[in-house]
């Protein structure tokens, strides 16, 4: 089903939001991660067609901002912030041990396709570090003064969540 | 004394409109729009001396005033994309007491003229921003926004826009271009966005913090504000502080608050036993300070208010003070830095786009001790080429760090191959 059909009223909301069509493209772009998890080429076409824009002007938003994606990953992206506050409490080494207890390295995808690890920018959480960021489509939530067993916990809740919506 | 900002920490239910309304909620905007002319407010607020709180410290009823009044429709944007490492105020604000947040960007707009405003949050801040169209329903539900308010002719509108992930759309007209739905890349100035900003219209940008100060002075006058800070720094600031500190937070104090008093009385002083060695007051792009037992006085006892810490060499931006112990070095602090400027350049323009890439590459290699002692000339060298030389601040901001780093804390850049 196309995001048209999909998401009809929010896009009116959102069209209705802003005095130029392409102001819609960033929303857009975010029903369509909703959508597909991460943005198709499908996508990024019926978006520039919506939006009277050329499909590569909408791939180079795509590409410019982090937080779209144009590849699948696991269900969730857990993004760790390892900048500069972040790693004064210990960022890094949360990570790298994050990593070892879920047997993946930064950038990859547990097997079963529930979480991908990344290194991200500072989240404006550096008080409550370590901390990181649930993105799943278009969603977001932070998990903050984590430890690698809290974020074990957070896994297995995940993974008992996700088995009983699929079932 | 009370919080100005971060009331919900006396009140902490404010989130909910009654209880904002029954702390004089919307009482100022009513004062605004039903006794006072546009011009009036802005006067108030330039006598108020408020600054903008999002770093550059400019006064905000002077911005207001250089929009012309022969071009309309006029915008207020709220930049409210805090992204700088090192400070989580707006957050803390917009989260737990955002109805007077969003009558502060009423008020601004009511001053200005503009019938309609948008508040420019990064993605990261997804669930504030649907908080927040919750409460601008709601508002607009109770007659605090819309059309005729408080039986006026005065019409007000606020709108959402969530960014994706990039710290160059903190600069306003970065920040335009993404609302615009183009990439979040600078435009060259002039023409400012007080004359073509927003839709080529006459725009105004502030910060959260600073629009959230609005109710106040418009409740107290401006002499009220400046009860608190110091004559050219008026009024309270919050002081995000993060890093090697027993409790990081923010804290609202006046402006010109002592180093110490903030990093002493109220953050714990530094953890483990460990001393202090360096400050970065403006979060990762500060001029890093540096603290030695021969300056550890003169630092601690410096009033944080937009003058005086550039007495101690670096500056006071949007108050993000992180605070690095001795287990530390400025090598590894500024290849953390380098790497995130590096990420974030927005690659328009090229010293800065090139000279943060080969900044990553020389601090990847001091810091690994792989390098000479030429790679810290050459370092230094990059960083001077590309301060100064870019259309918006970011470039400047990149180099800073480094540039201190080498300059304050040679023994840290002496772990070089023979």
């Amino acid at each position: 089903m196309s995001i048209a059909e999909k998401y009809t009223d929010e896009i009116q909301a959102i069209f209705a939001k802003y005095p130029v069509k392409r102001s819609a493209v960033m929303p857009l772009l975010y029903l369509a991660q909703r959508a597909e998890g991460y943005i198709t080429k499908g996508a990024m076409a019926e978006i520039a067609d919506l939006l009277e824009l050329d499909v590569t002007e909408v791939a180079a938003i795509v590409g410019f901002y982090s937080m779209y994606h144009d590849e699948a990953a696991g269900k969730y992206r857990m993004q760790v912030c390892t900048d500069l506050s972040c790693a004064l409490r210990g960022a890094d080494a949360f990570l790298e041990n994050l990593c070892q207890n879920l047997g993946v390295k930064v950038g990859e995808t547990t097997p079963d396709g529930l979480v991908t690890v990344e290194a991200v920018m500072c989240l404006a959480g550096c008080d409550k570090a370590p901390m990181f960021q649930l993105q799943q489509g278009d969603q977001v939530s932070y998990h903050e003064n984590m430890t690698v067993d809290k974020t074990m916990e957070l896994v297995e809740a995940l993974r008992k969540s996700s088995k009983q919506v699929d079932e | 004394m009370p919080h100005i900002l971060l009331r919900h920490r006396d009140i902490p239910d404010i989130k909910n409109i009654e209880v904002y309304k029954q702390n004089g909620g919307f009482e100022s905007l009513k004062k605004a729009v039903t006794t006072l002319q546009p011009k009036q407010v802005v006067e108030e607020v330039k006598a108020s001396g408020l600054r903008g709180r999002g770093g550059a410290g400019f006064p905000t009823g002077v911005k207001w005033s250089f929009l012309p009044d022969n071009l309309w429709p006029h915008y207020v944007v709220c930049n409210a994309d805090e992204s700088e490492p090192g400070t989580f105020k707006d957050r803390e604000i917009m989260t737990y007491n955002p109805y007077q947040f969003l009558e502060g960007v009423a008020i601004a707009c009511y001053a200005v003229g503009a019938t309609e405003g948008y508040i420019y949050l990064r993605g990261e801040f997804y669930p504030i921003a649907e908080q927040l169209d919750a409460c601008l329903a709601e508002m607009e539900k109770q007659g605090y926004l819309g059309d005729k308010l408080f039986g006026t002719e005065t019409s007000i509108r606020l709108k959402t826009h969530l960014g994706a992930g990039a710290y160059i759309c903190g600069e306003e007209t970065a920040l335009l271009e993404s609302i615009e739905g183009k990439r979040g890349q600078p435009r060259l100035r002039p023409p400012f966005p007080a004359v073509v900003g927003l839709y080529g219209k006459p725009t105004v940008i502030n910060n959260v913090e600073t629009l959230t100060n609005l109710p106040y002075i418009i409740e107290h006058g401006a002499a009220g504000f400046r009860q608190n800070g110091t004559e050219k720094s008026p009024g309270v600031k919050i002081f995000s502080l993060s890093g090697n500190v027993a409790n990081p937070g923010n804290y609202e104090l006046p402006l010109g608050t002592t180093f110490r008093e903030l990093i002493f009385t109220h953050g714990g002083g530094i953890p483990n036993g460990r001393k202090l060695r360096a400050i970065m007051p403006a979060g990762a792009s500060s001029s890093i300070i540096r603290v030695d037992d021969a300056v550890f006085d003169k630092v601690m006892d410096t009033p944080m208010d937009y003058e005086n810490v550039q007495s101690v060499g670096s500056m006071l931006g949007s108050a993000s003070v992180i605070l690095i112990d001795d287990t530390h070095t400025m090598d590894w602090v500024i290849n953390k830095t380098i790497h995130f400027f590096k990420h974030e350049s927005c690659g328009k323009c090229t010293p800065c786009r090139d000279g943060n890439y080969w900044m990553l590459h020389l601090t990847e290699r001091i810091h690994a001790g792989q390098a000479s002692a030429q790679d810290v000339k050459l370092l230094d060298s990059v960083a001077a080429q590309v301060y100064g030389k870019c259309l918006c601040a970011l470039g400047d901001f990149s180099t800073m760090a480094v540039r201190t780093a080498i300059e304050r804390f040679p023994e840290d850049f002496e772990k070089v191959k023979a």
